[in-house]
């Protein structure tokens, strides 16, 4: 297609070359309107017992309803770790996390999800999905224990298989066998499509959303994009775990930089660099102690 | 005409695995008549294998009841293989929670002259506590359950040995036979012997009861819980994966523990099918074998590939062919001769999935094709909806 200088080139004269199209690199969204705060999080700490050492040390912020946060940060820093402790599938160590003024420290998952948390988790394979149930089974899996899905312990698999097309019609997650579909044999960007569906639609007050759109194709990350932004939109709070600066700069509305376990700075995207967040990131730079 | 396309499907796949299962059958009969013939040409046909596949229809009503006593265990330690493969264990201590089943029922029956559906509880309580102990190592240990059940295993049968047995002198001991005391000789036991309705005249037994009966309805009362249950949803998801069970707000370590403990808990209560019903009393002195129906449980839970109800079937056939074997003539053939065949044959289920792709493929060939065109139809349409 062509040939081009790296020192001159830019990343958007690149993409053209590579996808043959102009490519919105960025995503339309009004200016957020924060509401009240949804996801409070105090001095929380997390002690990672195999390396002897505070994965995640003492993280405070907000999140308000309305927005969304994203916690940005090279692979490794915590963010993971903290994601675990504040869906409950590890125990922090110290800290304090409410949801809508509710105490969910030592909630278990499911109450924290009864509670309005909703997870995309970062790894679709080993937590997001069973992957030899059904697509419909796998659709249920953070329901199934509701009144609408089940009666006396008895799946009610007429309503469970009405939920699922809906959700497939609506979300357009495409699979050879509609709602039987083996989920292992789904494409990875509707095996997310599928878990974005589930946890979206479930109407949370907060959505943490982790590294939604690895892995994935350009059509699928506009898709999910444009998602999370609905929600947002919506009046939800969003939590957006990302190592894509890009997706970063782009999607949120507020940015909190993570290094080694602690929040190092942060960012209005507007007025903020990615060089900027790059050196933050990295540990060269970091905001309250002074350069 | 969706959902009728899609009951299909599901049917479809009971079909093969039947299919399947038949053809292991199949070619699992064909070895062993080449055993048959290579062992003794002459009487291969009528006097071996003819008999094997006549199976307790040879000695007719006498055999097809020595059968369904002997089907009846099978399908309970099969289930309990079964049910733990379905939540993802392998839970080969099969054998040991029968043994402490065998202990519960016989312990209650003998000294405490309790009637036969206490005795049958207490089986299945002592099997259910016997799987419950890897179930707690494999929760909250990571400890893999086989290691444990089969240390378990040895655990169990040489402590109920030592328990029966007391030296000679055990309570439950009949030092004249070695074994036991026989329930439907011994005073005040016979009330613990599981009733029969008439099954033994019919079948002109004496350990002909109502366990087979029994047994069918425990195993389908196992497929209501797997299939239609949400206890069963989540049993399997932790199964399948653990990290999403978890993740979906499921107790993995309790679903871990219920697991084993009922699938030890439908071993126990084998066990106390068997002996209630007086096929043969427990013998403390043979204390370097497991008893054979732990392990058999295994092949009739691959037989079956781990559906419930199809554990009733394998179990009947295996049952069918190991009273065959026992009727095989000794002057030509060993009766361990029933024993290899089902052992080919079980060998041959590991082949199944093999054996499904093909039957599949022979089968829905042309259907599949049409499949492929329905998903390249979807294409143009994901094009258009995009170019929006």
């Amino acid at each position: 297609m062509g040939t081009a200088d790296i020192s001159k080139v830019t990343k958007e004269e690149l993409s053209r070359m590579m996808v043959g199209r102009d490519v919105q690199l960025q995503v339309e969204k009004e200016p957020a309107k924060p509401g009240e705060v949804v996801l409070d999080v105090q001095g929380v700490t997390m002690h990672n017992a195999a390396h002897k050492k505070d994965s995640v040390k003492n993280v405070s912020f907000q999140v308000h309803a309305g927005e969304i946060v994203c916690l940005a940060g090279i692979e490794g820093n915590g963010q993971t770790e903290f994601v675990y402790g504040l869906t409950g599938l590890e125990k922090l160590s110290a800290g304090r996390l409410t949801l809508c003024g509710q105490d969910i420290t030592s909630a278990s998952i499911r109450q924290r999800s009864k509670d309005g948390m909703s997870h995309i988790p970062e790894d679709r394979h080993k937590h997001g999905l069973v992957l030899d149930y059904t697509l419909e089974e796998n659709m249920v899996l953070q329901r199934y224990w509701q009144p609408e899905f089940q009666n006396h312990g008895f799946i009610r698999k007429d309503k469970v298989r009405e939920y699922s097309d809906r959700l497939i019609e609506q979300y357009d997650v495409r699979s050879g066998q509609g709602s039987l579909t083996i989920a292992r044999s789904m494409s990875g960007g509707n095996q997310q499509k599928a878990i974005i569906a589930r946890e979206i639609d479930r109407d949370p007050k907060l959505l943490v959303a982790v590294q939604p759109t690895r892995g994935l194709d350009v059509g699928a990350i506009e898709y999910i994009h444009r998602q999370i932004v609905a929600q947002r939109d919506a009046g939800k709070a969003v939590l957006l775990v990302s190592l894509e600066l890009d997706e970063v700069m782009n999607l949120s509305d507020r940015i909190l930089v993570m290094y080694e376990g602690e929040i190092v700075g942060e960012f209005d995207p507007k007025k903020t660099t990615v060089q900027e967040l790059g050196l933050y990131m990295a540990g060269a730079r970091r905001q309250g102690k002074g350069e | 005409m969706k959902k009728n396309k899609l009951s299909r499907a599901g049917l479809q796949g009971s079909l093969v695995g039947v299919l399947a299962a038949l053809l292991c059958i199949l070619i699992g009969l064909l070895c062993g008549y080449l055993v048959l013939l290579a062992i003794n040409p002459a009487h291969a046909w009528s006097d071996g294998f003819v008999r094997i596949l006549k199976g307790g229809f040879y000695d007719a009503p006498y055999g097809v009841g020595k059968m369904l006593a002997n089907a009846a265990p099978l399908v309970m330690t099969g289930l309990s293989v079964a049910f733990a493969f379905k939540t993802g264990l392998f839970n080969i201590g099969a054998a040991g929670q029968y043994t402490l089943g065998a202990f519960g029922a016989l312990y209650c029956a003998i000294v405490l002259h309790l009637p036969w559906f206490v005795c049958l509880l207490a089986a299945t309580v002592m099997g259910g506590i016997w799987g419950a102990i890897p179930g707690v190592f494999k929760a909250y240990l990571n400890i893999n359950e086989v290691i444990t059940s089969i240390m378990f295993n040895w655990i169990g049968l040489f402590l109920v040995n030592e328990i029966v047995y007391g030296n000679g002198s055990g309570v439950m001991y009949d030092s004249r036979n070695t074994r036991t005391w026989n329930l439907r000789k011994t005073a005040g036991c016979e009330g613990s012997v599981i009733p029969d309705f008439g099954l033994n005249d019919l079948f002109q037994t004496n350990s002909t009861t109502i366990a087979i009966f029994l047994a069918i309805v425990v195993a389908i009362v196992i497929w209501v819980v797997l299939e239609k249950t949400t206890f069963g949803y989540e049993l399997k998801a932790v199964g399948l994966n653990k990290n999403a069970a978890r993740y979906a707000g499921i107790n993995e370590k309790k679903n871990i523990i219920l697991s084993m403990v009922i699938a030890g808990a439908l071993a126990g209560f084998g066990a106390g099918l068997y002996y209630l019903s007086g096929v043969s009393e427990w013998n403390p002195l043979n204390s370097t074998s497991l008893p054979a129906m732990g392990f058999n449980g295994i092949s009739v839970a691959l037989l079956a590939s781990s559906n419930p109800i199809g554990t009733v079937f394998s179990a009947i056939f295996i049952s069918h062919i190991t009273v065959g074997g026992s009727f095989l003539s000794t002057k030509y053939y060993p009766t361990e001769i029933a024993d290899l065949i089902s052992g080919i044959i079980i060998y041959l289920c590991a082949f199944s999935m093999l054996f499904r792709g093909k039957i599949r493929g022979l089968l829905f060939a042309g259907k599949r094709a049409d499949k492929a065109n329905a998903n390249a139809e979807t294409a143009p349409a994901a094009v258009k909806k995009e170019g929006k």
